[in-house]
């Protein structure tokens, strides 16, 4: 395999790759260093690549794996990448204003979601992976990945709710 | 798209039992205007993930140079050790080189000292020599 067949194969996910590392790591400088390492890594194994079905579930795999350890290293010396300051809801101007850009504001909920739904949530709504995928990349069983799956989206939209009526009240 | 349908396809999706067509007819009602003021979140929602679709990575991905700045850091340390390694042996040959003229030196010098002793006991014996001689040259005369 060299160069040119390998980027024709790898180039196609790159975005999927950095949006779900983005999604994990939450820093785009994060994400794009996760990035460049994840492709990387998959060149240097470019000889097994050969032998998976599925080389993109296989890069998603190894990118929501990276991105773990990246966190737990975070973590480990104490430089957590999750903002936790958004959950505090005082009623500051510019909260407001926030709070009305929906877009944002979905960004946040899903940011507060634990990984794993956080991680499935990405590759099925926003990636558009079938629940098989899913499965392969999340290494979970169909039914775990769709109870995970049920219970983001119901938080997501119940936050909303919620939000929604704070702001009219 | 009738309003019925949509709501259905809603609750199914809330419980993830949507297929992704589903989801894609969900998407496309979301992202249109008018939408029902009681679904309003769930545009929310499809709005976001349309959007978040449109992100992309816009860097070249670099397969060689990193591999590069790699090597050389690791043919870096593998000279350092070999510095430090030589530098420990002839430092040690050198420290040992001092240690055995010290000790030369030392031995010499408790020699010299010794010679110049000896050599007091000498002239000592010379003049018991001449002595006896001298007594001898006596008794013998007598």
């Amino acid at each position: 395999m060299n160069q040119s067949d390998f980027l024709k194969v790898v180039l196609p996910f790159k975005d999927k790759v950095y949006r779900l590392a983005k999604r994990l790591l939450v820093s785009s400088e994060e994400a794009e260093d996760a990035t460049q390492e994840l492709f990387f890594k998959l060149w240097k194994s470019k000889e097994k690549l050969e032998e998976y079905k599925n080389v993109e579930a296989f890069a998603m795999t190894m990118t929501k794996n990276y991105c773990y350890d990246r966190l737990k290293s975070k973590q480990a010396s104490n430089l957590t990448l999750v903002h936790s300051n958004y959950k505090e809801k005082d009623t500051s101007l510019d909260k407001k204003v926030e709070y009305q850009d929906s877009v944002n504001q979905v960004h946040k909920l899903i940011e507060e979601l634990p990984e794993q739904q956080k991680l499935i949530i990405q590759l099925r709504d926003i990636e558009q992976y079938d629940f098989d995928e899913i499965c392969e990349m999340v290494n979970m069983k169909p039914t775990a990945v769709r109870v995970a799956l049920s219970r983001a989206r119901k938080s997501i939209r119940e936050e909303l709710i919620k939000q929604h009526n704070y702001g009219i009240s | 798209m009738e309003l019925a349908k949509i709501e259905k396809l809603v609750v199914k999706y809330e419980n993830a039992e949507t297929t992704l067509r589903e989801e894609q007819i969900l998407r496309d009602y979301f992202v249109s205007d008018n939408v029902a003021p009681h679904l309003q979140e769930y545009q929310m929602m499809f709005v976001y993930f349309q959007k978040n679709q449109g992100e992309t990575y816009n860097k070249t991905i670099q397969l060689k140079s990193k591999k590069a700045k790699k090597l050389n850091w690791k043919w870096l340390s593998v000279a350092a050790s070999i510095a430090l390694l030589v530098s420990v042996y002839f430092g040690k040959e050198h420290y040992e080189k001092k240690k055995v003229e010290a000790q030369f030196a030392q031995v010499q010098n408790a020699l010299m000292l010794l010679s110049t002793n000896l050599k007091k006991g000498d002239k000592a014996f010379e003049n018991l020599y001449v002595y006896e001689n001298t007594v001898n040259k006596i008794f013998k005369n007598k």
